[in-house]
This record gives C-alpha cells, structure tokens and sequence, in this order.
C-alpha cells in the first residue's frame, strides 16, 4: 500500500465522498433551502423568511427555544458538579482492580438504551411509582405523590443520561496528572481546597471542556427524555421540530427550526472550542 | 488526596446507587406478578416473558407478535448498518491514514461533524433530501420508489451517516499505529499488494472492525432520535417502546428491556474482550 494515485485514489475516496455528499451535505442544503421557502400557493412556493419570522412572533415557539437553551447549560453544569467528584475518586483515590471496576460500572448503565433508563425514571418518579410508595410507608407523604411531568424530572433525567459523557472524558484528563505535583502544592502549604482550584482543576480543564460540549450536545438534541418526563410540560424544542416535520407536515417551518437548534448547538461546541484552544478531533476522541 | 474524607466516600457510594437504581428498578419490575409495573410486589412471575396474556390480559414478549416485530425490524436495521460501517469504515481510515490529495483536511474535519450534529436534524434532513430526490427520480421515470420514503431502507442511511464517524475513527485509530515496515518485508518477499493486505494488513486491523462492528450494532440497536424522524409504518424497538411508554406500558415493556440490558451486556463483553487486551 504506497501511497494511492489516480484512479485507485478515486475509488479510495469515493465512499466518503459518497457518505459525507448525500448524508451530510446534500440534506443540509436541502434543509436550508427549505427553511427559506414561503409557501405563496398550494405546492407553489417563494423565497423568503417567513419561516424564522414565525419563529420569533409565536411567543411559544421562542420561549421554547430559549428554556430549552437554558435548561441545558442547566444540565450540564450539574452534570458536571455530579460528576467530577466521582472522577477524581476513580483517577486519583481507587487503585488496581478497585479502579477498573468503578470505571467499568460508570460505562454501565449507558450500553443500554435511553428509553429503558427513561421507564426506570418513569417507574421510580410517578404518582403509583416506588418513591412515592416508599414515602408513604414511611409516613412522609399522607396520599400519593406526583414527582413526573415537572422541569425536576425533566433535569434528573437529562443529567443522568450526561453522566457518562462526562466522567469518561474527566477521569481521561485527571489519570494523566502527575501525583508529585498535588504533593508539591500540599508540601508548599496548600489546602485541599487550593489543591483542587490551582492544580487539579486548571490540569482537567480539556476533560472539562470536552465533557461540557458533548453532554450540551446531546442534551439541547434529546428528545425522548423530556417528552417522557416532562409531558405536556416538557416543552423541548425538539418535540417542535417533530411536530412541524411530522404531525403538521410543514417542512420549511421544521426546517427552519431545525437550522436554528444546530445554529445553537454549534454555537456552543465552537465556544467550547475556542475556550479550551484545541481542535474538534482531539476533544471527541477525549471522550473515547 | 489519598485519604479520601467519609462525606466523599459516602457521596461516591451514593452516586454509584444513582447510576444503577433505574435499571435495577426496570428489571425488578419486569418479574413482578401485576398487569402495572409499579409497586406493590404480587409476587415472581415469569408471565411478561413468556405468558400467553391468559392473567394480564396481554401477552409476554416472547409471544407479542408487535414486540417481536419491532426486535425483527431493529435488526433489520443494525446488521446492514453494522456491515457498511465496518467496509466503509476500514476503506475511509485509509483514506485518512494513507492518502494524500487536495482537500483532504477539509474530509478529514467533516468526518467529524456528525457527532457534534444533532440526531434530529440528521433525520430531518436525510428525510428532506431524499423525499426530494424520490419526487424528482419518480417523475422522470415515471414509478414509485419507496425506498427514497420513510421506511427502514431510510433509517439504515440516516443510522449510517453518524456510526460511520464513530467507525471511520476506530479503524483509524489502530491503523495509525501500523508498522508500515511490516507491509514492506512482505512486499520484499515477493507478496503482491493484494495479499500483503490480505495476510499482513487486515489481520492487523480485525480487532478494531470487530470493535467498530459491536460498536455500531450497539449504536443502531439503541438509536431512537435519527430513527424517529425517518420511519415508516415498521417501527424498530426503541420507537415501539416509546409509543407504549406514551401509553402507559405494561410490564411487557419491562421485560423486553431486561433482555435488551442481557444483550447489551453480552455484546459488550464481547467488545472488551475483543478490543481491549491490544
């Protein structure tokens, strides 16, 4: 295998070009035509931005949109918060078996699907479910209690289904700090505390960020979580997009919805980016 | 930091309790001897599995024609994408690894994008594009081509175009490490490039197609964002199972979870035994 020239070069590439041509390309600008597309007349269409004017004159859909922005960059910092510790303790505490062990049960829970996580969280959190059972036999509740279909849950459930696209990333980051190093800041007098703010932490800050873009991505992007445990009050801006796409059948304002969710998504991947200073290829493979 | 404080073992423990109590819950829940899954415990039953729906009034997954369906079309679904994202795969590591012509930082960095693009709007767009391409091809020639149309053919594609990035990079990844001197003693053995391919390249790489293989089955089997926008009328599992948790599910749901989790876990044994000892 030298290096491949002319038409063995071409049948090389082909496929990519095929994959990234008509998968990824291609049905982006299909939806970014249409999302510029007024409907003038039955099947006649024209240019125009009526589809991002409808956007921001339907209180509904922009109030949507920005709780859905804003309850992600919710979930991820908690994420994070939740998980850092436990990454430290898996990186730096637990030793030999014990460590591969605990590493091992994060990765668990995530080789099964999102739906079977979502109807543990639908069994435990509902109105006949286990917590609310388990409340009143103990005598802390008098009648059932409802702990579904509230932004709570919505959350809960968000974050836990983040947790293992951050603790992969921040016990990656942490494993490669040097032990001689927290020693040094605690011999030159530093309290935990500093340890963690001076040392630690700054040395994590590429799992962090790694961690943060992807758990934000998946997040603003779900779609089974908060219609499942947010019912009618989950309002996801996703769930929109189906209901253009899906159950209205109007494409170009689904469309336009969608370029605005990647617009957001991407917004905060190229911050991340920017922030941390290393390109996209390293940071994903972080989480590998 | 090597004596760890109470609090911070206690919150460690908690944590590992929060990370397992919704599948232990879901698994518990898919024995218990009530048409609901919800407490209190009626006792051990095996009735979600493989009752005849004679108790409950619905049958157990083994024998509920529509589950069985939506595993079937799931797997209709994960084996070709499974199959594709390992050619493929394999072909672009070399494109990435051996190559070299005009724009190919530009592939490489594209190769990317579909994981940091949402699973929605991969499935939306993938739908737009081809119901355009299917409109257009079907007047030209003048019939119908449902495969263009939401369905599993489609899903398949929409699948393919994220698990082929997670594919692509595996694969990469170990080719990087090739020893090229390898390929050359056998080239100076007198071994054509097919057959140093055969015998010296491609045994190297199996670990990683097996690996990228699971990977993707794993991915497909599980996918429900991509899928959701691009099927037809035959719904693969995670889809059926989101029309009955909408409907409030029977413990029949329950239980095909404990055999996909029985499943998972196996496929990803596999997949550590495989890949990992390098």
């Amino acid at each position: 295998m030298r290096t491949p020239r002319g038409l063995g070069l071409a049948l090389l590439v082909a496929p990519a070009a095929l994959w990234l041509g008509l998968l990824l390309v291609l049905p982006h600008v299909e939806i970014a035509i249409l999302s510029v597309s007024e409907r003038v007349a039955p099947r006649v269409y024209a240019f125009g931005l009526g589809n991002y004017r409808e956007f921001f004159a339907e209180p509904l859909y922009w109030r949507t949109f920005a709780r859905t922005a804003a309850l992600s960059i919710l979930v991820t910092a908690l994420t994070l918060a939740l998980a850092f510790p436990v990454a430290l303790y898996v990186a730096r505490v637990a030793k030999g078996r014990a460590k591969s062990l605990l590493f091992l049960l994060c990765l668990i829970p995530f080789w099964v699907s999102e739906l079977v996580r979502t109807l543990g969280w639908m069994i435990l959190l509902r109105e006949t479910g286990v917590i609310s059972a388990v409340l009143q036999r103990l005598g802390l509740a008098s009648g059932p209690v409802e702990l579904l279909y509230n932004d709570g849950a919505v959350v809960l459930g968000l974050v836990y289904g983040g947790l293992l696209f951050m603790v992969v990333p921040l016990v990656n980051a942490l494993d490669s700090l040097d032990p001689s190093l927290v020693e040094a800041g605690h011999d030159l007098g530093g309290s935990r505390w500093t340890v963690l703010r001076r040392i630690v932490i700054p040395h994590a800050m590429p799992g962090i960020v790694a961690g943060s873009i992807v758990v934000f991505m998946l997040t603003v992007g779900n779609f089974a979580t908060p219609v499942l445990l947010g019912g009618k009050n989950g309002l996801w801006f996703t769930e929109q997009i189906y209901a253009q796409f899906i159950t209205r059948f109007n494409w170009p304002q689904g469309s336009a919805f969608g370029f605005l969710l990647l617009a957001l998504s991407s917004a905060i991947v190229w911050a991340g980016l920017k922030l941390s200073g290393q390109p996209l290829g390293r940071t994903l493979r972080q989480g590998a | 930091m090597t004596r760890p404080t109470l609090a911070f073992r206690l919150y460690v423990a908690a944590f590992y309790l929060f990370l397992f109590a919704p599948l232990a819950t879901v698994a518990v829940f898919a024995f218990n001897a009530s048409p609901f899954p919800a407490p209190p415990w009626r006792g051990f039953t095996l009735e979600w599995f493989v009752g005849t729906g004679a108790v409950f009034g619905r049958p157990g997954v083994l024998r509920d024609g529509a589950m069985l369906a939506s595993i079937g079309n799931s797997l209709k679904v994960a084996l070709p994408v499974a199959a594709l994202a390992v050619a493929l795969g394999t072909v672009n590591a070399f494109v990435l690894e051996r190559a070299a012509f005009p724009g190919k930082r530009l592939i490489a960095m594209m190769m990317l994008w579909p994981l940091v693009i949402p699973g929605v709007i991969l499935g939306i767009s993938i739908l737009a594009f081809f119901s355009r391409v299917a409109n257009g091809l079907e007047a030209w020639l003048d019939r119908d081509l449902d495969f263009l149309r939401p369905g599993l053919g489609l899903v398949v594609l929409g699948q393919l175009s994220f698990i082929l990035s997670l594919s692509t990079l595996i694969i990469a990844a170990r080719l990087r490490r090739f020893d090229r001197a390898l390929e050359e003693a056998a080239f100076d053995l007198g071994a054509s490039r097919l057959r140093a391919f055969r015998t010296v390249t491609l045994p190297y790489l199996r670990p990683a197609m097996v690996g990228a293989g699971l990977v993707a089955l794993l991915m497909s089997f599980e996918n429900f964002n991509t899928t959701l926008m691009l099927v037809g009328s035959e719904p693969p599992l995670p889809v059926y199972m989101y029309g009955q948790m909408r409907e409030g599910a029977t413990p029949a749901v329950n239980a095909v979870s404990v055999l996909v989790m029985v499943a998972a876990g196996g496929l990803a044994s596999l997949f550590a035994l495989i890949v990992r000892p390098r």
